[in-house]
């Protein structure tokens, strides 16, 4: 089960570290109707269905991919949706007088981006995007169901091996809980919110 | 592959009505049970508050699916002995009214503390201060995120395929694994979802205008 524990780590932090990535220019481009498709469809079926149809619908086109990278890829692009929604809010928080000032300084738009109206959107977003990690990190149970190890399989195998599920699914609920209420007190920890 | 779809429709009028009716009673009894743990923890001393939040915390904290692996496959190991859709319902109205529970108790902590005190000296007694004061003023703040919630629950219920409810992801996967077209059975699934739950958000916006406007009225 320490094995899993990691693998869910893992997941999940690839998870969110995708979402996170892709949600930057999902929400930049906020408003688009293939940005309000994506966020529409990623937001409104739930995972389990997702990771259904990366299962069973990719290899059916043709496209053909381990289970785990369908798996991590999903919760990455489900992710991404709801990082989007967060960050947009975010960027439409950073004043129009320190965007216009780096322009003036000589800055690419792209680099105003990523340089000043990002790192300000993320440090005031900073408790919905935490929240949307602990989000990921529950979600991530249920790429058992597409037949990965992680937490709660490890915890499925333990429950049929011995015949005792109590404890087993209680000891994974422990273990998720520790991870997310470490994760949640480890980033109320850091600053107060505001850029130094 | 034409027969697939169509037996995917048919399996989505069958198990459409149960994941609705799960759903449906899973919002009502997690909204009264988190109302009540959310009026508990505002308003009883601390020896009650503690360990409610410890409780909620730990619903909150936990993946659904595990939480419904415990009671439906931990229950009865300690004679809790329910069905699919009633470990189902259960389990669904536990993890809701823990998200409803913080709501209201958000919703209590933001009534201005004058207004409370001026229903107290006007004579209204504790129970209907709570009824004809706080809870009409914060109604209008909780409203959005009491809907929203309700709409995550939606997607919440396809979870319960996993522990056997014949709910709509269970009987269209079940139409996927006896004719192996999964990939069109999923595509109507998700499809069907996704109508769900856009719709009901924006039914859940209409009701809210309405019920906004009956209360400025």
């Amino acid at each position: 089960m320490m094995a899993a524990t990691w693998a869910t780590i893992w997941i999940s932090a690839a998870a969110i570290a995708i979402g996170f990535v892709l949600g930057v220019p999902l929400a930049v481009s906020a408003g688009r109707w293939w940005t309000a498709l994506y966020i529409s469809f990623f937001r409104g079926v739930p995972l389990l269905v997702q990771l259904l149809l990366a299962y069973y619908a990719l290899p059916f086109v043709g496209i053909d991919i381990p289970a785990i990278v369908a798996a991590v890829g999903t919760l990455g692009l489900c992710c991404a949706a709801y990082m989007a929604e967060i960050l947009r809010g975010g960027l439409a928080l950073v004043p129009r007088g320190g965007v216009e000032a780096a322009r003036l300084l000589g800055l690419s738009p792209l680099q105003t981006l990523l340089r000043i109206r990002l790192p300000i959107a993320a440090q005031a977003m900073r408790p919905a995007l935490i929240n949307e990690a602990i989000l990921i990190i529950k979600a991530s149970s249920l790429i058992s169901v597409v037949g990965i190890l992680e937490l709660t399989r490890s915890a499925q195998a333990l429950a049929s091996s011995t015949f005792e599920p109590l404890p087993a699914y209680a000891l994974c609920g422990v273990i998720y809980l520790v991870i997310n209420v470490g994760l949640s007190i480890a980033a109320q920890g850091r600053g107060t919110g505001r850029p130094a | 592959m034409m027969q697939a779809f169509i037996d995917s429709l048919w399996a989505t009028a069958q198990g459409l009505p149960v994941t609705l009716a799960i759903w449906l009673a899973a919002v009502v009894a997690g909204m009264a049970l988190g109302f009540l743990v959310g009026a508990l923890r505002f308003f009883a001393p601390r020896a009650v508050g503690w360990p409610l939040a410890t409780l909620v915390e730990t619903v909150r904290g936990v993946p659904f699916l595990v939480q419904c692996f415990l009671l439906y496959f931990g229950g009865p190991f300690i004679g809790i002995d329910l069905s699919p859709v009633m470990a189902g319902f259960v389990a669904l109205t536990v993890y809701g009214a823990a998200y409803f529970s913080e709501v209201f108790r958000a919703g209590f902590m933001a009534v201005p503390q004058g207004q409370v005190e001026a229903a107290r000296i006007l004579g209204l007694s504790r129970p209907a201060t709570v009824w004809r004061i706080m809870v009409p003023v914060m109604a209008l703040g909780v409203l959005p995120s009491l809907a929203n919630l309700a709409v995550i629950l939606i997607k919440e219920t396809a979870v319960l395929s996993i522990i056997t409810v014949p709910e709509l992801t269970f009987r269209v996967q079940g139409v996927g694994t006896s004719t192996f077209a999964f990939a069109e059975t999923t595509l109507v699934l998700a499809l069907v979802y996704w109508a769900l739950v856009e719709g009901t958000a924006v039914a859940a916006r209409g009701l809210e205008r309405r019920i906004e406007r009956a209360l400025a009225a």
